[in-house]
């Protein structure tokens, strides 16, 4: 560390970043010097193929491996953790933009995509963070954007309302979480997080100020995820948002604040393990009751799923709550497979609301006798979040069961399964309504962007659900490498 | 490598299903012919594999070993021991007679008959799991099948409330079990989820004591245990007919079937502790069930709470935990199937035609479907538990097994059968027999050569196995010395 010189490595490993930031440069320069349609899709494509490209270097040439490095001084911390959730941001925010493609109000506009851009740049440096100031930089680079891409449809007013609210919360829990930063700091006199670790080894925090400060990051990091109770923004920001964001939002927004608790909660609190994995537990308890019975009640399918996600954050919780490594692995794979389960969920709901201009649940009705394709996917996907085989919704619910089980959490494991219970009637409901018989046979446009889209999360799940060994095999090492220590 | 018989016979009906739901809309002549080509096979390879069980050896055969995912003991097990064989034979029947009786479905036939593929997938690869992971698999599979045809297919009435019933009982069953696997698994030493190892981990007794209820109580309700019933009746009353089949005829054996593979065999000393409590529960059902049974108005609920009975027989065998219990718990799970599955096609051709299923508004329809009436009194007989029938020879080892450990369950239960008896003879008496209401005259109609194949098949099995018990008791038996081998070992 403590040399100044910027090393090779420095810029390997900020290489997608940079190529990020040359792909927003490529968008608005195009957007500036290409003829306005209304139905044009260049820029879309342009961000897809831009994200694909950035995404198959990285997948091909930046591998870590079963190596751990720090970049920038002890800024970044290069491991295969942050390596899978860049991956897996950048899958997401590419999947999401073949979605907003053929959406009148976004598909057009250079700096929806640049937002959506930007904010795959400060996700990117929240999974690789390991030093509380690069940490908070990228989570407000991260949410400043998606504050914009909320209230993206400034000609709805429930749109930027939800926009609004998102932002009055976004920014009072990070203002929480830097008064937590700011003590660790005022009590270790250092940034990074294996410095604060040996001072607070070194006994230099008391029992009681490390647990208030944990309290404090909660607040933040709970946020990030929706998890209860700070998820009140989620129902609307997700009701209100261009649906194509709705669904990043509870994928790839959600997978990188669940990255930054797990390496925030090993490398800073590991002395007082008792203390966080009980807040989590807790945490991961009343999620999974408030999202999945308040999801029950409702008659908008995308406030619906946006309580199902909270639930979601609350299973996902269980792992890392576990504490264990298996817990870990267990959360990485349950949010593997919901980036593609959710995000297929939500351009579902996409699709038919742009057809039925509306987002009741009623306008599900009789969809498969609509368009059986769209109909099938959305089985497929919501039959995954309810923990059905042959999905990867299953073997993620059995996994983080089994880590609740090897972590002697039987009570939260025993809570976890009601819930599954109490999430199958309302998915059923859903599916009951999509696959009634109808009259109506207009069938649903569906086009080649959505369509691409769709199969790329159809086969996620379903890969997900049968063929396990490969991608638990690399979240192994992932987990593994996220708790080492130094 | 041998030819992967189970495999293929779990794989046929999927890849039928997906033919069918992914193409059935552009070309629905095609359909039919496929899922009734699938279902014979199917049958035929069930058959084959019948025949093919080597009762000398005894064990699981026909075993097919993959990795899946090593490092958490899980791994693509298959085999099947004569019980196992026993439910496969059954399964193939009712499938191949659920497809039979459908042939008249119109409405979104291709979603039709691919998801009673699927369901059958599911049911096939629960028979012949060798890995509990891969059971629950399976397990699951069918939620969403039986979910839907209720939904879409069942009786308009009350199948929204019947179908939501149905899958979130089987649902908390199997996860209430599930909780008890990964119970199983975590006391394993070797961190397994392979049946086979399992069964030779002793665990302790205090563990066993504890997890014991989780798992047997959570497959038993797929069974359909006291209190936990009452999906049964609605579920089966509201699902379509070949559903009605499946559920009541394979779906509750494959919750007994569970409860016996993982709960009694996986833990010997829970069961042994919990024997009275399930004695208890189940006489409860074979009792009360057949009581209930009698006051239906509805013909299709008679059905429905018969099965409630005759589950809890199967349990009654199951909690005596001996030679003879085992061995007549065993039969009866192949005998009610089949016969269940009789009298629920029946039921289902009889509203078919006459559009009611009340019973005090149907008489004399011996006189216009001969073989429908042939064939329920076929099936009235096998559940009374007359000599000469599959029913007879699969109660009587269970009265025995009993008798040898609580004579009074035996006595109370026996009553049983003498309501049976009066609720069978009052069905055959007020739906068949009598004066043909008016209204029916000239409009109902015989059924079809299909349903008829049916009736004929499914009452040869239940008439082969009571004239000719050497069929299928040393195979079950082999089942049977295996458990004891086990409930011995513990």
């Amino acid at each position: 560390m403590g040399s100044n010189m910027i090393t090779h490595f420095d810029l390997i490993a900020i290489l997608p970043e940079i190529f990020l930031l040359g792909l927003i440069a490529i968008v608005m320069i195009v957007d500036v010097f290409r003829k306005k349609q209304i139905n044009g899709n260049t820029i879309s494509w342009i961000t897809f193929l831009g994200l694909l490209i950035i995404i198959l270097v990285t997948l091909l040439f930046l591998s870590p491996g079963n190596t751990t490095r720090y970049a920038w001084g002890g800024m970044m911390r290069v491991d295969a953790a942050s390596f899978t959730f860049q991956l897996i941001v950048m899958i997401g925010a590419a999947i999401t933009t073949l979605f907003s493609m053929y959406h009148q109000e976004v598909n057009d506009k250079g700096e929806y995509f640049a937002m959506l851009l930007l904010s795959v740049i400060g996700m990117s440096m929240m999974a690789a963070s390991s030093n509380i100031i690069l940490l908070y930089l990228a989570i407000e680079t991260t949410a400043i954007p998606l504050y914009v891409l909320v209230g993206f449809l400034t000609n709805n007013n429930f749109s930027i309302e939800s926009g609004l609210k998102y932002f009055l919360f976004g920014a009072f829990t990070s203002a929480v979480l830097l008064y937590g930063f700011s003590l660790l700091y005022g009590f270790t006199g250092s940034t990074h997080f294996t410095e604060i670790l040996a001072a607070i080894e070194a006994g230099k925090i008391s029992t009681g100020l490390l647990v208030f400060i944990l309290l404090l990051t909660i607040v933040g990091f709970g946020a990030k995820i929706s998890g209860f109770p700070f998820h009140f923004w989620a129902p609307d920001a997700y009701q209100g948002a261009p649906t194509p964001i709705t669904g990043y939002l509870s994928t790839a927004s959600k997978a990188i604040g669940f990255v930054v608790i797990m390496r925030f909660m090993v490398s800073i609190f590991s002395p007082e393990p008792q203390s966080w994995t009980l807040l989590l537990a807790l945490m991961a308890t009343a999620s999974m009751f408030v999202g999945n019975l308040l999801a029950l009640a409702q008659k908008d399918i995308k406030r619906m799923f946006a309580y199902s996600s909270i639930a979601h954050a609350g299973y996902i919780l269980i792992g890392v709550a576990s504490g264990t490594a298996l817990g870990f692995k267990a959360s990485m794979y349950y949010l593997l497979a919901y980036l593609f389960t959710n995000l297929a969920v939500f351009g579902v709901i996409h699709i038919v609301e742009k057809s039925k201009k509306s987002s009741e649940i009623e306008s599900f009705h009789g969809l498969m006798q609509r368009s059986p394709g769209i109909a099938l996917v959305f089985l497929i996907a919501v039959l995954s979040l309810a923990g059905i085989p042959p999905f990867g919704g299953f073997v993620s619910k059995v996994l983080v069961f089994m880590a609740a089980m090897d972590a002697g959490l039987i009570w939260l494991l025993i809570i976890g399964i009601v819930n599954s219970i109490i999430a199958l009637y309302y998915y059923l409901t859903v599916l009951r309504i999509t696959f009634a018989d109808s009259e109506e046979s207009k069938s649903q446009s569906i086009y080649l962007g959505w369509k691409l889209a769709l199969s790329v999360c159809v086969i996620g799940i379903i890969l997900m659900g049968v063929i396990f060994t490969p991608w638990l095999n690399w979240l192994e090492v992932a987990s593994t490498n996220l708790m080492l220590l130094h | 490598m041998d030819f992967p018989i189970l495999s293929v016979t779990i794989f046929i009906p999927l890849i039928a299903g997906l033919i069918i739901l992914l193409f059935g809309r552009q070309k629905p002549g095609w359909i039919r012919p496929i899922a009734l080509a699938a279902s014979s096979l199917v049958l035929a390879l069930t058959l084959i594999i019948w025949a093919s069980y080597s009762i000398e050896k005894a064990g699981y055969q026909f075993t097919e070993y993959l990795p899946w995912l090593p490092q958490l003991g899980i791994s693509y097990h298959l085999g099947v021991d004569g019980i196992g064989v026993a439910m496969l034979v059954m399964t193939g029947l009712v499938v191949f007679s659920g497809v039979m009786v459908s042939w008249n479905i119109d409405n979104r036939s291709n979603e039709f008959f691919s998801y009673l593929m699927f369901l059958a997938t599911s049911v096939l690869g629960v028979f012949s799991s060798l890995d509990l992971f891969l059971l629950f698999f399976f397990l699951e599979l069918a939620v969403f099948p039986k979910y839907l045809m209720i939904v879409i297919w069942g009786y308009p009435k009350t199948r929204n409330y019947g179908g939501m019933k149905l899958t979130l009982y089987l649902f908390i069953g199997s996860v209430l079990a599930l909780i008890g696997a990964l119970a199983i698994y975590q006391a394993s030493p070797e961190k397994t989820f392979d049946l086979l190892l399992l069964e030779n981990t002793a665990f302790s007794v205090e563990m066993q004591r504890i997890w014991f209820p989780f798992v047997f109580l959570g497959f038993a309700i797929l069974g359909g245990i006291f209190p936990f019933h009452s999906w049964a009746p609605d579920g089966h009353v509201a699902a379509p007919t070949a559903i009605s089949m499946l559920l009541a005829g394979v779906e509750m054996k494959v919750g007994v079937f569970a409860a016996l593979r993982v709960g009694i065999m996986l833990l010997p000393e829970g069961a042994r502790h919990w024997a009275t409590w399930i004695m208890v529960l189940a006489t409860i059902n074979v009792v009360y069930g057949a009581f209930i049974a009698m006051i239906q108005k509805d013909f299709k609920y008679v059905i429905g709470f018969s099965s409630v009975s005759h589950m809890g027989l199967v349990l009654i065998g199951f909690a005596s935990l001996n030679y003879n219990g085992l061995l007549g718990a065993g039969l009866q799970m192949f005998s009610h199937g089949v016969m269940t599955a009789l009298f629920f096609s029946i039921v289902g051709m009889v509203y078919d035609r006459t559009h009611t299923r009340d019973i005090a508004s149907l008489g004399g329809l011996y006189k216009v479907m001969p073989w429908a009436m042939v064939g329920f009194i076929v099936g009235g007989l096998v559940s009374m538990g007359m000599p000469g029938l599959s029913g007879f020879i699969a109660e009587i080892p269970i009265y025995m097994g009993v008798w040898q450990v609580a004579p009074v369950v035996a006595i109370i239960s026996v009553i049983s059968i003498v309501v049976t008896a009066a609720y069978i003879l009052l069905v055959v008496r007020k739906v068949f027999f009598g004066e043909l209401p008016k209204e029916f005259e000239g409009k109902v109609k015989d059924i079809t050569a299909k349903d008829k194949i049916v009736i004929g098949l499914l009452s040869l099995f239940m008439i082969a196995i009571g004239l000719v018990p050497s069929l299928m008791v040393p195979l079950i038996e082999t089942g049977v010395n295996h458990i004891l081998a086990i409930l011995g070992g513990a």
